[in-house]
């Protein structure tokens, strides 16, 4: 609650002291739906506000969480994600895949603390030019409203949105989004219906325990840190930051350090061993 | 960063050309700002505008300059790539530069003409659109398009009148052709039929010129009683194995594949009394007891439409039952070659008349038929209970029971008038009030809610026939598999594209006609088939296909085999190897970037759209100027 607080004051000083902010969005399009959506809204000479900078891509499939926690951290204010609609993908179930990885996308988004509706999935198909106008004017409008992404100002807020970034390209969370599409539509591997409320626990609690350990090696990169201290700054139980400790060290992602007195510190062990 | 690690290679030398297109960019845009700002970025080694970049002089433009300023990569700033690509792209490799080392940046229809009346947002905006694209070109990498060689033989599975049709078209372009069937002899479900619509032959003659060619096509080899065993590879080069009864399986390489396999109709277990009275049979069973002339003894038929379709069991409509039943229902009434097989003889006995009305009854029936379209066609429900309805001519009533008639496109239609005027009855129900078939006294009846009197009615009848939708072959799925293409919801294959590429599947290299793409009648299916051939007919006569480039690369070193990309691709590109390892393959690939996304290991790099050459370009987006 406090954070909150915090931001829609700071929010508030930052409109007050910049009135030129302008948002900085940035847009990944697939070739073959919302790209010629653009294209055509450009042809039909609909006008929309000037923030708006796009990356082609073939499918939006493409678009892997990383990609979008990683411009997010380097500072965007919006990210829109824009594909074919549904049964409509140019191959065939490329944005089921893509609607997946944009809920994981916001799953993370939410622990890092980052507002979701920073992030925007869109169907566009390439004769909706019109359409394509109204969500780029919209959702300028919104990150407007949002203000400046707390990435520019608040470390621990870009700690966190790193630590989703890394807890995405984890082989646990890869893997459970790579499926859940097949699982849902096709069943599992042993012909079985997976149900779909059961899946997305599971996912919950994967996005959970995964960010909560890129964060702790996040920031146990920086500087040594005990238990008791990362439970603070996370705000996670003690007992729980331990067993996730715990984890972290049977795989060696974790190192103990300077113990001081009886209290043990953690520090994250670069891979390669590149400082 | 790690952006910056260009230096290990070659410096990138980058040139830069803007376009106005005119006044389209010039006119909203400070072009000359623009390339100004463009010449002064890192690797920049020429920035030049130009009136018109897709102009003669803007190409030449681009291949002097590579020349003179020995230029590696190419950004072009103008228009769309999905227009013009392919045109910078040709005079790129003309002029030495690899095609995959051009990246067009989109300052028209992303930025002059959704921001006309911002000359100085929209100018800022394509400068760092000039500089995302720059960004991203630091990385490009040249690609080679790889050919793959293409066996000149099909594979038709299914030998119905659409396989034939397929396999008939490309036997007689001259390629080879295997025909799988799975029965003892050609001619599918149509086979088994005993009339068909608009034709006076029967459907025996009708498909018999098609089975002769076939039969005496040298370019077909046939493999009856048999179907397909296993199928590996990929457009051009498939190993497929047939297997027959009992038989050893053959094994036969095929370059492209038709898929024909047909539909089947469906059995209508515990709807209207079928199984439970035997003269209650489906549409399909009618046509095998007039072929047998077995049909019982007939005074009064009632066909009822839609069964188990249109949400009931199936949720679609079949299409073809209305004219089939039309079809019949007009048989029945005129005894199309006495089907009803009322010989003189039995005539005599039950005091039946046979046919050959008198001119005084013709006289009577033509001036009842004037009357009736003076009353106007477009009546669909009966006019039972209004003026005595002159029989048809074989003295049987006939009734369709119907939610309505879907005798689409104009010979359909005529049919339908015509039946109307033969006095086939068209009664109309509602879904939430089916008619019901029951037995009383021994007798046959059918009881409905006449919709236009607003009251239940029983109809005693000697025959009922229910129209039942064509359903998937039970084991469709089992050959999608083999093929690793879809089946929609209903079972049905699934073409690429609803409407573009009806008879494409997204699978290159393998194709579909007939009903197992969903009902069709002959006209339809032999259109389709003929289609389908002439699809999988290009890759043949080309002899090769041309791999894009745009395929996903596999680190093996990274690679687990979790597998988890191959259930993710939607075209089978993806497969593991003997090491246990994906491997992609190449000619199958379409580059949709979906595996990379997924690969839990990270193994997965897609050519072209690297996570390097993404992030690259997104985050210069963000660069503060």
């Amino acid at each position: 609650m406090t954070e909150k607080h915090h931001t829609a004051h700071h929010g508030k000083k930052e409109a007050e002291a910049d009135k030129e902010w302008e948002p900085k969005i940035v847009g990944f399009l697939c070739n073959w739906c919302s790209y010629a959506g653009a294209d055509l809204c450009g042809v039909s000479r609909f006008q929309y506000p000037t923030n708006i900078r796009l990356v082609r891509v073939m499918c939006s499939t493409r678009v892997s969480p990383h990609i979008v926690l990683d411009v997010l951290e380097a500072g965007a204010d919006g990210i829109l994600v824009g594909g074919c609609h549904l049964n409509d993908c140019h191959y065939m179930t490329g944005n089921y895949h893509t609607e997946k990885r944009v809920n994981l996308m916001k799953r993370l988004l939410r622990e890092a603390g980052i507002e979701e509706g920073r992030l925007r999935l869109e169907w566009v198909s390439a004769s909706e030019g019109e359409k394509f106008s109204k969500v780029v004017t919209e959702f300028t409008e919104e990150i407007q409203k949002l203000g400046p992404s707390k990435v520019h100002t608040d470390d621990m807020v870009k700690a966190k949105v790193a630590a989703a970034d890394d807890a995405s390209e984890t082989f646990r969370l890869k893997a459970l989004v790579g499926k859940e599409f097949n699982l849902l539509s096709k069943g599992n591997a042993y012909g079985d219906t997976v149900d779909p409320e059961k899946l997305t626990g599971i996912i919950d609690v994967a996005t959970e325990e995964e960010f909560e350990r890129a964060l702790i090696l996040e920031l146990a990169r920086i500087r040594p840190m005990s238990v008791k201290q990362l439970g603070m700054v996370m705000e996670v139980p003690t007992d729980r930051v331990l067993r996730h400790i715990v984890l972290l060290r049977q795989n060696s992602m974790i190192a103990m350090e300077h113990p001081e007195g009886f209290t043990p510190l953690y520090k994250t062990i670069e891979i390669g061993g590149e400082q | 960063m790690p952006e910056n690690t260009s230096t290990e290679k070659e410096k990138p030398r980058i040139g830069v050309f803007i376009c106005h297109c005119g006044s389209n960019i010039g006119g909203f845009v400070d072009v000359k700002a623009v390339t100004e700002y463009a010449s002064t970025l890192p690797d920049v080694a020429y920035a030049t505008d130009n009136l018109y970049t897709c102009a003669e002089d803007g190409l030449n433009n681009i291949k002097d300059s590579i020349k003179e300023h020995n230029l590696d990569r190419v950004v072009v700033s103008s228009c769309t790539p999905r227009t013009h690509a392919p045109l910078f792209q040709r005079t790129c490799e003309a002029a030495g530069v690899n095609k995959y080392m051009f990246t067009f940046v989109n300052i028209r229809e992303h930025c002059s003409w959704v921001h006309m009346k911002e000359k100085e947002k929209a100018t800022q905006k394509a400068k760092d659109l000039v500089r995302m694209g720059i960004a991203r070109a630091r990385f490009l990498e040249p690609q080679e398009e790889t050919k793959v060689d293409v066996t000149p033989t099909a594979l038709v599975v299914g030998g119905g009148v659409s396989g034939m049709t397929a396999a008939l078209s490309l036997a007689n372009m001259k390629f080879p052709v295997h025909l799988v069937e799975k029965d003892q002899e050609l001619g599918g479900f149509v086979k088994n039929l005993h009339g068909l619509m608009m034709t006076t032959k029967s459907a025996n003659e009708t498909i018999k010129p098609l089975i002769d060619k076939v039969n005496a096509h040298k370019n077909i080899t046939q493999h009856l009683n048999s179907h397909v065993a296993s199928v590996e590879g990929f457009i051009g080069n498939y190993d497929v194995s047939i297997g027959g009864d009992g038989a050893e399986a053959k094994e036969v390489k095929v370059g492209t594949i038709i898929v024909a396999t047909g539909a089947v109709p469906l059995v209508p277990e515990g709807l209207f009394g079928y199984k439970e009275h035997p003269n209650v049979i489906t549409s399909t069973e009618f046509e095998e007891l007039c072929n047998k002339k077995e049909l019982p003894k007939l005074k009064s038929v009632a066909f009822i439409q839609c069964v188990g379709a249109r949400g009931q069991t199936v949720s679609y409509c079949s299409r073809i039952c209305c004219n089939v039943a039309i079809k019949s229902a007009m048989n029945i009434a005129e005894n199309r070659d006495n089907m009803l097989g009322v010989t003189e003889e039995k005539a005599a006995e039950t005091g039946e008349v046979v046919e050959e009305p008198t001119a005084e009854k013709k006289a009577e029936e033509e001036g009842s038929e004037r009357r009736r379209r003076r009353r106007g066609r477009g009546r669909r429900d009966e006019d039972e209970g209004g003026e005595e309805a002159a029989a048809p001519s074989s003295g049987v009533e006939v009734t369709v029971f119907n939610r309505d008639v879907m005798a689409y496109g104009v010979e359909h239609e005529l049919e339908f008038n015509k039946a109307r005027e033969k006095r086939v009855k068209f009664i109309r129900y509602l879904p939430d009030n089916l008619p019901k078939v029951s037995v009383k006294d021994g007798k046959l009846e059918v009881g409905y809610f006449h919709e236009t009197l607003k009251m239940e009615r029983t109809m005693p009848v000697d025959l009922v026939i229910l129209s039942t939708p064509l359903v998937a072959q039970p084991d469709a799925a089992t050959l999608s598999q083999l093929l690793k293409v879809p089946l929609g919801q209903d079972g049905f294959f699934q073409e690429a594209h609803v409407k573009l590429r009806p008879v494409d599947f997204a699978t290159d290299g393998v194709y579909v006609c007939g009903a197992c793409r969903g009902p069709a009648d002959i006209t339809e299916a032999v259109s389709q088939a003929a289609a389908a051939a002439s699809r999988a007919v290009i890759p043949l006569a080309n002899g090769f296909v041309q791999a894009e480039a745009l395929t996903s690369r596999i680190d093996e070193a990274k690679c687990s085999g979790c597998g988890t990309c191959v259930e993710a691709c939607p075209y089978s590109a993806l497969r593991k190897n003997e090491e246990g390892v994906t491997e992609v393959i190449a000619a199958a690939c379409k580059g949709c970037g979906c595996c990379g996304a997924t690969c839990p290991e990270n193994a997965i790099t897609m050519t072209h759209y690297t996570d390097q050459q993404l992030l690259a370009e997104a985050k210069a987006a963000l660069e503060e100027v």
